[in-house]
């Protein structure tokens, strides 16, 4: 049975940080989508969006209060929430509905707006809380990034250049990109000079957090070849699998993995998991894939994210940045919207964003920073609480 | 050093025994999952519906899995000195266990002095002082 939906439009409202409220850039990204798709709002016939943790009720209800925005027009609403893979859920549901046949076209979306400065837990004495412990203890969000990153230094050679050299392409990569948060060519010297913040990361190779907003409009396949849009990009699959018990790696805001030492039991790494339930919904392997965009939430972790994607064997990820091989111009780009060293993090929308880029670059349209003959690619993201999520695209 | 009266950081996480110190953990009694912090309602192993589990004491050595340092001070509820001194962090394999376990490293050890694979053995050491107590915690320390 064919599972594939249409994506007819994408739209996004520019990364920044504009301190507006979420749901107007909500709102502009999906009149975007909507323009870009041909078809009028009153055809949507499912607002699937994903929720924010940081507006309050109207963040929680985010697809309601999107929808009311746009002006209500009787269609089925729903809002997820899966940290950040929220919106790869949101699309999920899209694509489940789409695909029981309860609705032809569906609108998702998410956006976000950031507060200022440390993210720190609530306050009190509270041990059995694990985030307030680690933060007791000492232990901030980029010590598990560096934590990864100093792994691959001492098992595989990589280096604090290479680590860099992660940064500078994409810095070149979202440069032109219009919707972009940084719009800055770094220098090897400038990243390494940048402030230690955990060792071997700084300031330069951690990613900061955005406002922003993402939307696209997909339908059911028929619906498309009414709208004569046959040759539109499909989505082929959506993974969001959870965890296989017990975690191989220490996860954010656990300050302990799972024990592994029951009798059947084998560490499993999530990250691992998330690509390889895409690759098999979508029966396309990672030789088939054009190119790919990862979360990086540290330069470091864009190369985990390769070897999960089995885009190269266990260890080599840094040869494939040292040759240019994920540069745009080189055989397999990733991260070629400028990923989140360019966007920041805005949670809700960056699954969406990833997703929208992957669309303009297999219909043609990413202007200066077009991959040529891209024909499938791949989205990648992990987030807390067993969250993660991979998508795939093709034409 | 204030004669203060030593107390736990976190109050029944670890044996205050000063020499060789042990985190306080759990083990199901049907299937051998440890666990730390230690649980003791449900077993999360999915092929094991236990209810019960045994307090022990976790090995008090492993390798080091990873490590890194803090550079920038924490936010709360991080109690940090004045002035602010960076602390390493490490990430430590327990071989019987088959777990990792975060924790500081003690003072004066910083990255350059560590290394993945490396033996690394459980200490108590000050992580803060109130107006009444010395509050300690549990830190790995680079065995050579």
């Amino acid at each position: 049975m064919n599972q594939d939906i249409a994506v007819l439009g994408v739209g996004m409202h520019p990364w920044g940080k504009w301190g507006k409220n979420f749901s107007e850039y909500g709102v502009y990204a999906a009149r975007a989508a909507l323009k870009d798709a041909g078809i009028p709002w009153q055809d949507v016939g499912f607002v699937s969006g994903a929720a924010t943790m940081r507006c309050g009720y109207p963040g929680y209800v985010a697809g309601a209060t999107i929808a009311q925005a746009l002006g209500w027009q009787g269609a089925q609403v729903n809002t997820s929430y899966a940290a950040c893979a929220s919106g790869s859920q949101a699309l999920a549901a899209a694509r489940a509905k789409i695909l029981a046949g309860e609705c032809e076209v569906a609108l998702v979306v998410g956006a976000d707006t950031t507060p200022k400065g440390f993210l720190a837990p609530a306050k009190g004495y509270r041990p059995e809380d694990p985030d307030w412990l680690r933060f007791y203890l000492g232990i901030t969000n980029p010590t598990y990034f560096a934590l990864y990153a100093r792994r691959r230094m001492d098992l595989y050679g990589d280096t604090e250049e290479d680590f860099g050299l992660v940064k500078i392409k994409n810095s070149e990569h979202g440069f032109t990109n219009p919707n972009a948060r940084y719009k800055k060519k770094f220098t090897m010297e400038e990243i390494l000079n940048s402030a230690m913040v955990a060792d071997p990361l700084r300031l330069l190779q951690i990613c900061a957090t955005s406002d922003g907003g993402a939307a696209m409009i997909v339908t059911s396949m028929d619906y498309a070849k009414r709208m004569g849009k046959a040759d539109a990009v499909k989505v082929a699959a959506v993974s969001t699998v959870t965890p296989t018990f017990a975690s191989a790696v220490v996860e954010m805001p656990d300050i302990a993995t799972d024990s592994a030492a029951a009798a059947g039991v084998e560490a499993h790494s999530f990250r691992a998991a998330l690509p390889k339930q895409a690759y098999e919904q979508a029966g396309i392997g990672p030789e088939d894939i054009s190119l790919a965009e990862v979360y990086d939430l540290s330069s470091a972790l864009e190369l985990d994210w390769y070897e999960d994607l089995l885009l190269c064997p266990r260890g080599e990820a840094a040869q494939m940045v040292r040759e240019g091989v994920t540069k745009i111009g080189g055989r397999l780009p990733v991260n070629a919207s400028g990923g989140l060293a360019c966007f920041g993090e805005a949670v809700p929308a960056q699954a969406l964003a990833q997703v929208c880029e992957l669309t303009w670059q297999l219909r043609g349209q990413a202007g200066e920073r077009q991959v040529a003959n891209a024909k499938v690619g791949i989205t990648a993201n992990q987030g807390l609480f067993g969250h993660g999520s991979s998508v795939i695209l093709k034409k | 050093m204030s004669n203060k009266p030593v107390q736990a950081a976190i109050d029944g996480w670890f044996t205050l025994n000063t020499d060789t110190p042990h985190l306080i953990g759990a083990c199901c009694d049907h299937c051998g999952t440890y666990y730390f912090p230690k649980t003791l309602n449900f077993c999360k192993n999915p092929a094991c519906d236990s209810t019960e589990f045994s307090e022990v004491e976790l090995s008090r050595t492993g390798k080091i899995w990873s490590y890194t340092n803090a550079c920038y001070k924490p936010p709360e509820p991080f109690v940090a000195e004045d002035p602010y001194v960076p602390y390493a962090i490490a990430a430590v394999e327990l071989e019987k266990e088959k777990m990792i376990i975060l924790g500081q490293v003690i003072k004066g050890v910083d990255v350059d002095q560590l290394k993945v694979g490396q033996s690394a053995e459980l200490v108590l050491e000050t992580l803060h002082e109130d107006d009444d107590a010395i509050k300690v915690t549990w830190k790995w320390q680079p065995v050579r």
